[in-house]
Formats: structure tokens, C-alpha cells, sequence
């Protein structure tokens, strides 16, 4: 297996910086050598892009997968949107001759070629697979003994034909990672439902989104959770912000949402802060004294 | 399946860009729509989107802008049509003919203009700085120029503009 490079997007850089953070804690906790894709831009987002024009996303997304070609090093994201745009473009790009061929002529002008070399991970599947759930478990001195709703996202496991993690339906890795903290994942109805923030709705069509992102946080607040884990930026501004923002109509979740490598900073022993949880819009104290008191290993009423 | 395009031999305005001719297997089961998150709060059919793409243009219709892409309706077509790439493909159509919202437009343009999506405020560069994150203007510069030669390259500076 090669190297990998982390590429951040634009949205955990610039407003969720606490997920990058945390990230890069985790990496160096668990020996994962990871250096920054540096010259990436936006991967680009598939929402909009892909929907906009097929060449152009394709063109912006092989440049970023050069980069990688370049240190010949794997490509690790951490956001199911970057996920989508790269091992698409990736798949597509790898098949295609004439449309490799037409993104190349583009990328010419920047004296960059696509060949077509590395592979485009997700830091879940990535974790799940390449470290395993019983060796991530051993690294963890305290359980995490937290309730928690996972939230996979919609592009870290469809399309299936593309993604190959297994059925969309009902699939387990991901809750498999997060109770390897000691969390317990707690099933609730419509746990595999969209979060509404994708394919451009969340920033055309603000209200609307929101309605989904509701029908969502219901259902996991009727579940009885301390937190939401995700494993994407936008469905975690979406939870995030979307909290704050259905407040005006009455609602009261109070649900801190985690990236996953938050949790696991958690588990490692990182603080709060130092996962930048007083980051997110939603800063709910009783959580993170609950994290702090199994972290110093006092017992805690659950 | 392209031999159904043979042998009905006709041309739909969508259709032929689409290179999807499955989606012309459709039986008007629904299955798409009851799966889709979308639907359940808007005017989003997307068993509907898919009847009328083959009959007429329909470039105008908001609710090809409601759609979050979540791949349910694909997921779980009965005809393994491919609902949610149909639309993408009905999408570029609109954009093609300058149906562009608003806040997309604006959106694009921060990509021309910063090689970034979701642009780097003052308020984040402060954090970033607190979190010793790395604020490298060298090579974000280099990536949002070699962004802009791209996207010139491939006429999305003009697309947009439309
Ligand atoms: S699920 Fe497939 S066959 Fe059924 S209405 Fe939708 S597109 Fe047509
Ligand atoms: S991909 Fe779009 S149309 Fe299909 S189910 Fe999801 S939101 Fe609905």
C-alpha cells in the first residue's frame, strides 16, 4: 500500500477547523503517516460541480488526483463529498481513454498529466479496513460508555456499484468503528436518510434542507443519544448549524455533533478542546464533562 | 440497453445528451419517489422527473434544483435506471440554457475567484493560526492560479456567466 496524503476540501479548513485538528492528532496517536496534499483546491464539490458541468469537475478533480500522482502517495479524505468527487472522477478517469484523454489536454496548460495511479480513500472505510476494529479497540485505555447516533452520509456508501462497502441499507462498519471507542451506536428510524445538505439544496434552498435535517434530529433525539457522529463536514455543519437554526421554530435538541475523528481523539484521550469541540456551533458542557469525568476515571451514571 | 433506442428510433431533447437510455425501461413504479428524503417536504417527484425528461424539455422545473443527490431513487430502481445521474445529466441541460440559481452562481464564482468553494474568512484564518494549522499562502495561491488557467480552459468562467 502507498503513503497517503491528507486532502482536506475547503469546508473542514475554513469553518471546521476543529476537524482537522483533530485529525491530525489522530493520525500521530495511531502511527498512520499522513502528509498534507498541499497545493489542493476545492475537490471539487459534487453537488454543484458535477451537476454544472461533467468536464469541468472531472479537469478540477484530476488535478488534485496529480497532485497525489506526484508524491505517489494514496489519497485520504475526510469528507464524503471530496470522497465522492475524487473516487469518481478517479474510477471514471481510470476507464474512460476519450475522456481522459480530454481531460488531459486541459491539464496540459498547467503542464500536469493524469495516469490514472493512486487510489482515493475515506478515513472510515480506510480505518475499518486497513487498521482493523480490534486494533483501533486496543489503542483505547477508557471506553467512551456514550450513546451515540451515527450518520454514515449519503456518498461515503452510495452509489454501492461505485463504492463497494456494502449494502446502503443497513450497513454496520461504521458503527463498528465507533463502538470500538466504547460508545454504544443506537439505532433509530431513518438512520440512513439524507441530512438534506447535499447537491446544492443546502445552499439554494436553505429552508427546505432544514425540513430534512428536522425529520432527522427528531428521530435521534427520540433515540436518547449524548452525541451525533459523522463523517463528513457538510452533514456536520448541517446537524451543527441546523440545531441553531431550528431553534427559531421552536425546537430544543442541545445534541453536540462529532466528526468521527473527534470521537476518536476523545477515546484517545485528547480533550474536547483539543478535538475542538468548542468549535461547533452546538457547545453542550454537560457532554464534555461526561467525557472529562470517564477520561479521569471517575464512574458516571449512565 | 441501447437497443430500445434503435428500435423505437426517436429523439427526445434530453434523451440523446443523457446517453442513459434505460431510463426509457421506466414502468411509473414510484419506488423512486417513496424512497426520496426530498420529496417528503417539496414538489420534488422524482418518478414524474423521470416520465417527463423522455416527452418534453424541462429545463424550467425547480425542482430539479431540490434534489440533495442522495441516490436512494437509484439505489433502489427496481429497472437498475440510473434516476439519480439522469439527473445530473437533465442539471448541466438547465445550466447549458443559463438556469442558474442564485446562490449557485454565487458559489461558482468563489471557485473562479479563489479556487476554493467555501472561501478562508479572517475569522478562520484566526482560528487556524490558534490551532497551529497551517496557513500556507504559497501554495494556496499556486492552486487557486492553476484553478483559474483550468476552468478558463474549459469554458466554466463562461458557463457560469450565461
Ligand atoms: S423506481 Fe425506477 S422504474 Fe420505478 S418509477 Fe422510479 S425510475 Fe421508474
Ligand atoms: S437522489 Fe435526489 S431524487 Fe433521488 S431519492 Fe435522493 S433526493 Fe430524491
Amino acid at each position: 500500500m502507498k503513503k497517503l496524503s491528507l486532502f482536506t476540501g475547503c469546508l473542514i479548513p475554513n469553518r471546521y477547523p476543529g476537524i482537522e485538528k483533530a485529525t491530525m492528532l489522530v493520525l500521530e496517536r495511531l502511527g498512520i503517516k499522513c502528509s498534507y496534499l498541499k497545493e489542493a483546491a476545492c475537490c471539487p464539490a459534487p453537488g454543484i460541480y458535477r451537476s454544472f458541468d461533467k468536464i469541468t469537475w472531472l479537469t478540477l478533480a484530476s488535478r488534485n488526483l496529480v497532485l497525489a500522482e506526484e508524491k505517489d502517495t494514496d489519497i485520504l479524505t475526510i469528507c464524503n463529498g471530496c470522497f465522492s468527487s475524487l473516487m469518481d472522477a478517479n474510477n471514471i478517469l481510470k476507464n474512460d481513454a476519450g475522456l481522459r484523454n480530454e481531460v488531459n489536454a486541459h491539464l496540459q496548460k498547467i503542464g500536469k498529466e493524469y495516469r490514472g495511479t493512486i487510489e482515493v480513500r475515506h478515513i472510515i472505510e480506510f480505518l475499518h479496513t486497513d487498521i482493523g476494529v480490534k486494533k483501533l479497540g486496543d489503542a483505547i485505555d477508557k471506553p467512551l460508555e456514550i450513546r451515540a447516533a451515527v450518520h454514515y452520509g449519503c456518498h461515503l456508501l452510495k452509489p454501492t456499484r461505485d463504492r463497494k462497502l456494502g449494502s446502503a441499507e443497513c450497513p454496520v462498519f461504521f458503527d463498528e468503528l465507533v463502538e470500538a471507542t466504547g460508545a454504544k451506536s443506537v439505532p433509530y428510524e431513518g438512520k440512513t436518510s439524507c441530512c438534506g445538505a447535499g447537491g446544492g439544496v443546502r445552499s439554494a434552498m436553505l429552508e427546505t434542507s432544514f425540513r430534512m435535517t428536522e425529520y432527522k434530529l427528531d428521530r435521534i433525539q427520540k433515540a436518547g443519544v449524548d452525541c451525533i457522529i459523522d463523517a463528513c463536514p457538510f452533514c456536520h455543519l448541517q446537524y451543527d448549524a441546523g440545531q441553531v437554526e431550528l431553534e427559531k421554530s421552536g425546537k430544543n435538541y442541545d445534541i453536540p455533533v462529532l466528526h468521527f475523528t473527534q470521537l476518536l481523539g476523545l477515546a484517545l484521550g485528547l480533550t474536547s478542546d483539543e478535538v475542538g469541540l468548542h468549535l461547533n456551533e452546538i457547545v453542550n458542557l454537560k457532554f464534555e464533562e461526561k467525557i472529562a469525568q470517564i477520561q479521569n476515571g471517575n464512574k458516571t451514571e449512565i | 440497453m441501447s437497443y430500445s433506442v434503435i428500435r423505437l428510433n426517436i429523439s427526445f431533447p434530453i434523451f440523446n445528451p443523457m446517453k442513459n437510455p434505460d431510463i426509457l425501461t421506466c414502468f411509473q413504479c414510484g419506488t423512486c419517489h417513496a424512497s426520496c428524503p426530498s420529496g417528503k417536504y417539496t414538489s420534488l417527484n422524482i418518478r414524474k422527473i423521470v416520465r417527463d425528461s423522455i416527452k418534453k424539455d424541462i429545463s424550467d422545473q425547480p425542482e430539479l434544483w431540490m434534489c440533495t443527490t442522495c441516490y436512494n431513487c437509484q439505489e433502489r430502481c427496481p429497472r437498475g435506471i440510473k434516476v439519480t445521474d439522469a439527473v445530473l445529466t437533465l442539471r448541466s441541460e438547465a445550466v447549458k440554457k443559463g438556469k442558474i440559481l442564485p446562490a449557485h452562481r454565487k458559489v461558482c464564482n468563489f471557485l473562479i475567484k479563489t479556487g476554493q468553494s467555501i472561501p478562508l474568512d479572517d475569522k478562520h484564518l484566526e482560528i487556524r493560526k490558534k490551532l497551529n494549522l497551517r496557513t500556507d499562502e504559497a501554495s494556496w495561491k499556486k492552486a487557486r492560479k492553476e484553478v483559474k488557467v483550468l476552468l478558463r480552459s474549459t469554458g466554466f468562467d463562461e458557463l457560469v456567466k450565461r
